[in-house]
């Protein structure tokens, strides 16, 4: 296959690398010319500005662009911030100037030397920061002894200023320095080493709108280190300010609600997908963040079983408990396994082979048709319907409403949840799928795990009839003269096919559960707004491992998910309390005055002083009455086995 | 395999030569580094290191009978195309961009190799295929290929100045191979339009911005723009004499950017002035005229082509560096070959020296 590699008359021809190398004394020599210009014609000028050479670049950091709520409230602004640097070319005599900054500030001298060393190896018109964040008080000190302080240099700039304080900490997120791996990367490049970026929530999300362009300053200065001229400038550019689709009182009014309590709670609105509140509990300081935060500070963040740094609404994944209920009672109407009158004798437990599965009250319920199985949340009602619909039927109608999926709402690491199947387990454990194990599924336990998110989806999408809306959490983009950059429509991910009728009888069940004497949600009762909702309390651990008062973190949590107004659906809200035990006293609350704040706003409930929704008497409330603390529904592993 | 012959047709000039620019080079390395804050080796005695290893290079590719290496060229150029696919998958970030690939104890680029590769799979395909009246759009669709998937993945690192030279180096072959006129012409009649079109109707506005400051360095004062006047500074006040070594007032304030690897030669001019760049473009401008002369010596197309392409990548690797360097041309992140501080640049350019001194070493063999 070799070509023809002796060739007597050769084309490359010896002309054509004479051509080249003329070419290439061509090129050298228009390297000479420009040389013998530059330093033989121009030496002189050239030689002048190298000696003079005090050109500085000052950098100058862009604002970040603020954060509104809905209604134009600040929820993220910018304040100054004072840092002390000092250029080390015109500092003349350091001993001495450290003295005297360590006296005038009262900080330590080894700190200062310390971050002098930190600068050394750059560029000797480079600023070292000795201090950042000074106070006003250092600052005029500062001022007044200016002069005896040559090659100080004091720089402003922004830093975030949080008015609500921990108010949404994680939606808004944290800023930090930005990390070597940050620097690194394309979408960084046009940053400053040293720059603040966001690390989580809607500051890390939107970087890109919210860090604004960082300008400098090239300036001339003298001998002396004083500024002659600016030579060029570029201004810097604030980054473009969010209107979020949250609102401030909404928001606010949950918070409160929660308390010293855990968990997570979203407000959407039914119509559109926008997310109204988006609350994580408990909470960190995000302006601790935005300086040097604490090592101590850190420390407790992280030991802090209940988890303040960790946001819950968006990566928190909780068995949904009887919340999911409504999706199997949805896909039994659908199949045509069920309808209105259809009962079940339940008898305070479920038998299947060899195996019992109890019902939360172990007294039973009685016939329990779909309206008393949703409002008392019978569980032997669903173990009945859920093994005739099967595991992947389940899960066929749960994945209509967009579980299983993060939902997109535009934040990073949001989780998936799951929705088990038979497929789903054989690829995971490679074993076969057992039919016990679709019981509990039934009832939202077992595999079954879903986000706050997916949750208040889930019940919004019931409420609407059928459209899943993406849930979304910015409104507009506008620039700093207040003009709309970029507006945010409703997307539907997906539409359930299920139809109205199914909806309309699920519904009914959940209005009774908020309304009807026996019914679980009675808490989040309000009397201008029909509420339909549905409780649920989420296994932790084992039957077995609880015996007696269950220690903090083995307790059960507590769910509600709910929607108002009951003929025309505006808002549906989610709620989970970590630990919480009972969806009906430790979630319900909190949504109803989630739900009451949001009336409040639209000027139909009557502002009350309590915020919380009535609690009402004369149901059983899902608390067993027994002395053994014992779940609302059947354990994971362990269901309650008993072999007789 | 190894011959008495090879000894004594051994070309101790250009070996010489290359050894008088690297020690130039390690002087140069060791004043533009002299201020800087450093704990552990000091550059230049690293760059002593890199000069060793690159001799053992040029002793391990001039074992080896370049015509061997013409049966592994596509072998080579399937194998390192390989290697940059896995950098793009799997490859350290550094500044920014994904070059290096980590194999253990030490890291490299398969860009910058694919340099030499594209030289040898280039001059493979042109031995074999006979080229009777220029090369025509027909002709060019094999060998553009070639070149597309190392330059569009070197881009995407992103690497632009690699990839521009792997660009360059394929485009010089082309030339030297012949490319009708006719063809030529209607290269150029069609990029014409096509730049505007793109620049009206594809380029984004950020992409646009950054072409402009590539291409007029002022208008960024504060990024590129700055670097450019710096280096114009330096080298302009260097004069006839220059300041002296280690005095380069430029260079020892550190208002040079990269001054020790891609402005090296912002320093020498600085510290050597005119007299000494002098050298330098002269010591150069000898070095590609002999890589040319080896060219013309070699009496197989095989070997021709890989010395012209050798050439042209020391040749291509000057002229941008120094272009950029005195103001010339846009600043590319390019080194100056076997002068600027850089294990990789002085490993491809030994290389590229050992092919050069490989062919020069078994012109009689025939």
């Amino acid at each position: 296959m070799k070509g023809p590699r002796f060739i007597k008359e050769n084309p490359l021809t010896d002309t054509r690398l004479h051509t080249l190398s003329l070419t290439v004394a061509a090129m050298f020599l228009l390297l000479l010319i420009r040389l013998w210009y530059l330093q033989l014609v121009e030496a002189d000028s050239f030689k002048d500005l190298s000696e003079s050479n005090r050109l500085r670049i000052v950098p100058v950091a862009a604002s970040r662009g603020t954060i509104f709520d809905r209604n134009g409230k600040i929820l993220v602004s910018n304040r100054p911030s004072f840092t002390v640097a000092a250029i080390p070319q015109e500092v003349k005599d350091k001993e001495t100037l450290f003295d005297r900054l360590a006296r005038l500030l009262g900080i330590q001298r080894a700190e200062l030397t310390e971050k002098w060393e930190k600068g050394k190896g750059r560029a000797k018109y480079h600023p070292v920061i000795l201090a950042s964040s000074i106070t006003r008080d250092q600052l005029e000190i500062l001022e007044e002894n200016r002069p005896g302080l040559p090659g100080v240099d004091v720089q402003m700039h922004p830093v975030r200023e949080y008015p609500h304080g921990t108010m949404a900490a994680h939606l808004l997120g944290s800023l930090g320095e930005m990390s070597e791996k940050e620097m690194a990367s394309e979408l960084f490049e046009q940053y400053n080493p040293g720059d603040y970026v966001g690390k989580s929530g809607l500051e890390r999300a939107w970087e890109r709108e919210l860090h604004g362009a960082n300008g400098g300053r090239q300036l001339e200065v003298d001998a002396m280190g004083r500024v002659l001229r600016t030579v060029s400038e570029v201004n810097p550019s604030v980054g473009n300010s969010l209107v979020l689709t949250i609102d401030l009182d909404i928001q606010k009014s949950t918070e409160e609600a929660f308390g010293e309590q855990a968990g997570a709670a979203v407000a959407m609105d039914i119509n559109t997908g926008e997310i109204l509140a988006f609350v994580s509990k408990p909470d960190f300081d995000p302006a601790l963040f935005a300086g040097r935060l604490p090592q101590q500070q850190w420390n407790d963040y992280l030991a802090d079983v209940r988890h303040p740094l960790e946001n819950k609404a968006l990566k928190g994944q909780y068995p949904p408990g009887s919340t999911f209920k409504i999706i199997t009672a949805l896909a039994g109407l659908e199949e045509g396994l069920i309808d209105l009158n259809s009962t079940v004798d339940c008898k305070g437990s479920y038998v299947m082979g060899n195996k019992k599965f109890n019902c939360w009250n172990r007294r039973g319920h009685g016939v329990v048709n779909l309206k008393k199985a949703l409002r008392e949340s019978c569980d032997v009602y669903f173990y009945t319907l859920g093994e005739r619909l099967g595991v992947d039927k389940i899960a066929y109608y749960a994945k209509k409403f967009g579980m299983g999926a993060p939902m997109g709402i535009g934040l990073e690491s949001e989780k998936s949840g799951l929705i088990p199947t038979m497929g789903w387990k054989e690829m995971k454990y490679k074993k076969k799928w057992l039919r016990g194990e679709t019981i509990p599924v039934s009832i939202g336990q077992g595999y079954v795990l879903m986000t706050p998110i997916q949750l208040v989806s889930m019940i919004s999408t019931v409420a609407n009839e059928g459209t899943v809306f993406r849930p979304y959490l910015v409104k507009r983009i506008i620039n700093q003269e207040g003009k709309t950059l970029k507006a945010f429509k409703p997307e539907v991910i997906t539409r359930t096919g299920i139809k109205a009728q199914s909806y309309r009888l699920v519904k009914e069940g959940l209005l009774a559960v908020v309304n009807e004497p026996g019914g679980t949600g009675g808490v989040a009762r309000l009397s201008e707004v029909k509420v339909a909702g549905k409780t649920g309390t989420s296994q932790v651990v084992k039957l077995s491992e609880k015996r007696g008062p269950a220690p903090y973190k083995y307790r059960d949590h507590a769910l509600f998910v709910a929607f108002a107004p009951f003929e025309n659906p505006e808002i549906a809200v989610a709620v989970v309390v970590e630990h919480g035990e009972h969806g009906g006293s430790a979630a319900a609350p909190i949504a109803a005055r989630m739900l009451r704040k949001y009336f409040e706003g639209k000027g139909a409930v009557r502002k009350s002083v309590r915020g919380g929704g009535r609690m009402h008497s004369g149901t059983d409330d899902e608390t067993p009455k027994s002395e053994v603390v014992t779940p609302e529904q059947e354990p994971v592993e362990d269901y309650g086995v008993k072999h007789d | 395999m190894i011959d008495r012959r090879l000894f004594t047709n051994f070309d101790w000039g250009l070996l010489g030569l290359v050894l008088l620019i690297s020690g130039l080079g390690v002087i140069n390395i060791s004043s533009a580094t002299a201020s800087y804050a450093l704990s552990g080796t000091p550059y230049y005695v690293k760059q002593i290191y890199w000069i060793f290893a690159g001799l053992v290079l040029i002793v391990f590719v001039c074992s080896i009978d370049y015509h061997i290496l013409e049966d592994f060229s596509y072998w080579l150029y399937g194998g390192l195309l390989c290697l940059l696919l896995l950098v793009l998958v799997a490859g350290k970030s550094s500044m920014g961009a994904t070059r290096w690939l980590h194999l253990g104890l030490f890291s490299f680029q398969p860009s910058e190799l694919m340099k030499i590769v594209i030289i040898m799979a280039y001059a493979n395909y042109f031995t074999r295929t006979p080229v009777l009246n220029g090369l025509g759009f027909k002709e060019l669709l094999f060998p553009l290929l070639l070149l597309a998937g190392p330059v569009l993945m070197i881009m995407k690192q992103p690497d632009l100045g690699t990839a521009s030279l792997v660009f360059m180096i394929a485009l010089s072959i082309l030339m030297f191979v012949g490319v009708r006129i006719a063809t030529v012409f209607s290269v150029l009649l069609a990029t014409i339009p096509g730049a505007f079109l793109a620049w009206y109707f594809y380029l984004r506005d950020y992409q646009k911005e950054r072409i402009l400051n590539f291409l007029y360095p002022e208008r960024d004062p504060l990024g590129t723009g700055y670097h450019i006047i710096q280096s114009k500074i330096a080298v302009g006040s260097g004069g006839f004499l220059g300041k002296g070594f280690m005095h380069g007032t430029q260079a020892q304030l550190h208002f040079l950017p990269e001054q020790h690897t891609d402005f090296a030669f912002s320093v020498f001019s600085e510290e050597w002035g005119f007299a000494g760049c002098l050298v330098i473009l002269l010591l150069y401008f000898s070095l590609i005229l002999w890589g040319l002369s080896v060219a013309k010596r070699c009496n197989d197309r095989f070997g021709k082509l890989v010395a012209v392409g050798v050439t042209a990548m020391l040749f291509w690797h000057i002229i941008i560096n120094i272009g950029m360097v005195i103001g010339l041309f846009p600043v590319v992140g390019v080194p100056l070959p076997l002068f600027s501080y850089g294990g990789t640049s002085m490993v491809t350019s030994m290389i590229g020296v050992g092919l050069l001194l490989n062919i020069q070493m078994r012109r009689f063999m025939f």
